[in-house]
């Protein structure tokens, strides 16, 4: 893996840094993902079966903040939207646009695959009840100093760490 | 003063500005190496650290550059998102989190920049948040009672902790720099790369050095009203601030002046006593509504001039001199406060026969505005506070 690729770390976490300063000053908010997929589950979930949405605080709830208009009309979808052709563009300037599973060398890409898909379910679930992930609860938090969101920060790192050495056959 | 959403900027408007910050924060990501999976579970065995140089730094640019907004009266912080704290959701949820990290390699924001460039783990991660985040919704009636358990508000974790966000900001910036060394060392040693001191010092020395100084100034973006309040205290910093005095008369004058619509009256006495005795033209005030961004608007129209009274010149003294140094302009206190203004105006009793014109009309004009004033008190009204409620966006996840 050679450094020079990409950008120096330091440099990219002050723009980063400088983007989230940008966007709370802005929208009083700071940045975010998980929640661009509770907008679709929501969706989903509420055109398929409306009844049901309607019987669930979770659906209920997001749906009665989204009154008059469609669950996806919402401040995350518009900013994920953004990310894939944020990272798409860099990618394209970069040279990087490549389609593959990447893993590491001990495994399979049929592992792999299943691996993201499980790892995938457990970040849906736990962002629902860290009421955010890396991007609003972590990062956001950590700019705002909000208790809550350092606490999922260190709860997550805490985890990652913990659980690092049962999956290291995934990765090294 | 900031947020900017939704009163400079509207609803509409603000998502277009979602897709653009979203655009920067994608491409940000990708060029930080986020969108490898390899990369970012490296933090977790040791072999690229990447991700908490690039996290760590942003988070405290973050945080320094929120305090400087706040410092320099640019940000209501009471407006801002700040996550709630459900302790025992927050920790049960970053476990589950931190184990999908490593088993996943991606957290859903890196996820969605694999995807974009052809990372075919990253889509089968979004696919599985999907049907997590619906597994959540179909266990929600399961699952409400640890969600909602420990519920404490939205703190700020330096007031959780008692100390002042400055020394919370200074601490977390230093433990991020000693962080940065220690892993520079571990991901030379894991990658069996020769630690060379000189070099190493060469490299570290840069971040070092602009890390101490962001640190240092999170000293000087102190909590601004904190300070203020503080410096209130001082009886000669307030009569060092230059304040307009208007006289009882001039504003008993205007009180009744039914065509007057350019003053203002700012009470700041307790509720309670707003309440039994409401002058007319007024708007209840506490020193907290200075510092923010719904309620100081008032003391921003154009062409209004407002009157700050409480009952003793001292309080409007020193309203007005914190006030004076947010910035707002036109302040004017009233003359000897509402306890001369009573004794004067609405209790007035002449203390002889006029010496002079002069006297002759003032006296005059007194006993009137005694008869008409009180019509114009009303008592038991229920008070208007000015807008105070917090609308804070929805933020997070």
């Amino acid at each position: 893996m050679k450094d020079t690729e990409y950008m120096n770390p330091y440099l990219a976490g002050v723009l980063l840094g400088v983007l989230l300063v940008l966007t709370i000053y802005i929208t009083g908010r700071g940045l975010g993902a998980s929640g661009a997929v509770k907008s679709v589950v929501v969706t989903g979930v509420n055109a398929v079966a409306p009844k049901h949405a309607q019987s669930v605080e979770f659906y209920r709830e997001y749906l009665e903040e989204h009154q008059g208009s469609s669950p996806l009309k919402n401040w995350l979808v518009f900013e994920v939207v953004g990310v894939f052709i944020g990272a798409f563009l860099s990618g394209l300037a970069a040279g990087r646009l490549r389609w593959v599973t990447e893993m590491g060398p001990r495994v399979t890409s049929r592992t792999r695959l299943v691996a993201a898909f499980l790892g995938g379910i457990l970040w849906g679930i736990g962002s629902q009840l860290g009421r955010g992930c890396t991007s609003g609860a972590a990062l956001s938090g950590l700019a705002v100093m909000a208790t809550g969101g350092i606490l999922t920060m260190l709860a997550i790192f805490a985890g990652a760490y913990a659980f690092a050495f049962f999956f290291r056959r995934l990765w090294t | 003063m900031g947020p900017l959403v939704p009163d400079l900027i509207s609803e509409n408007l603000n998502y277009i500005l979602a897709l653009f910050i979203g655009i920067a924060f994608g491409a940000i990501l990708e060029q930080a190496g986020f969108s490898s999976s390899r990369r970012l579970v490296g933090l977790f065995y040791g072999y690229d650290f990447t991700v908490l140089r690039v996290f760590f730094t942003a988070g405290i640019v973050g945080m320094v550059g929120v305090m400087a907004l706040e410092h320099f009266g640019l940000l209501d912080l009471n407006q801002v998102y700040i996550n709630p704290t459900y302790v025992w959701s927050a920790i049960v949820g970053g476990v589950i989190m931190g184990l999908g990290f490593v088993v996943g390699g991606y957290c859903p924001g890196t996820s969605f920049c694999a995807a974009a460039i052809g990372k075919k783990d990253a889509l089968a991660l979004i696919a599985g948040a999907v049907v997590g985040v619906f597994l959540f919704g179909e266990a929600y009636p399961l699952l409400a009672g640890l969600y909602k358990a420990a519920y404490y508000g939205s703190p700020r974790l330096p007031q959780t902790l008692g100390i002042s966000p400055s020394l919370f900001a200074f601490l977390m910036t230093l433990v991020a720099l000693a962080a940065f060394g220690a892993v520079s060392l571990i991901e030379r040693k894991v990658n069996r790369q020769p630690v060379e001191p000189r070099q190493w010092v060469r490299s570290f020395a840069p971040v070092l050095g602009v890390g101490v100084l962001i640190a240092l100034s999170a000293f000087a973006f102190t909590d601004r009203k904190t300070e203020l309040l503080q410096r209130a205290q001082n009886e000669q910093w307030v009569r060092s601030v230059p304040v307009q005095v208007m006289s009882v008369d001039e504003f008993a004058f205007r009180l009744m002046d039914e065509d007057d619509d350019r003053i203002q009256v700012i009470d700041f006495r307790p509720a309670e006593q707003v309440q039994q005795e409401s002058l007319p033209k007024s708007f209840h005030f506490t020193v907290d509504n200075l510092f923010e961004q719904e309620p100081s608007r008032l003391l921003r129209m154009k062409g209004k001039i407002n009157v700050f009274v409480a009952d003793d010149e001292q309080t409007e003294r020193r309203m007005a001199a914190i006030a004076h140094a947010l910035g707002f302009r036109r302040i004017y206190i009233l003359e000897g406060g509402l306890d001369y203004f009573r004794q004067q105006i609405l209790q007035f009793e002449p203390p002889g026969p006029p010496q002079s014109m002069q006297e002759e009309f003032t006296y005059r004009f007194r006993a009137r505005a005694k008869e008409t004033l009180p019509q114009l008190i009303q008592s038991g009204k229920e008070v208007t506070p000015v807008k105070t409620e917090k609308r804070r966006p929805r933020g997070g996840c």
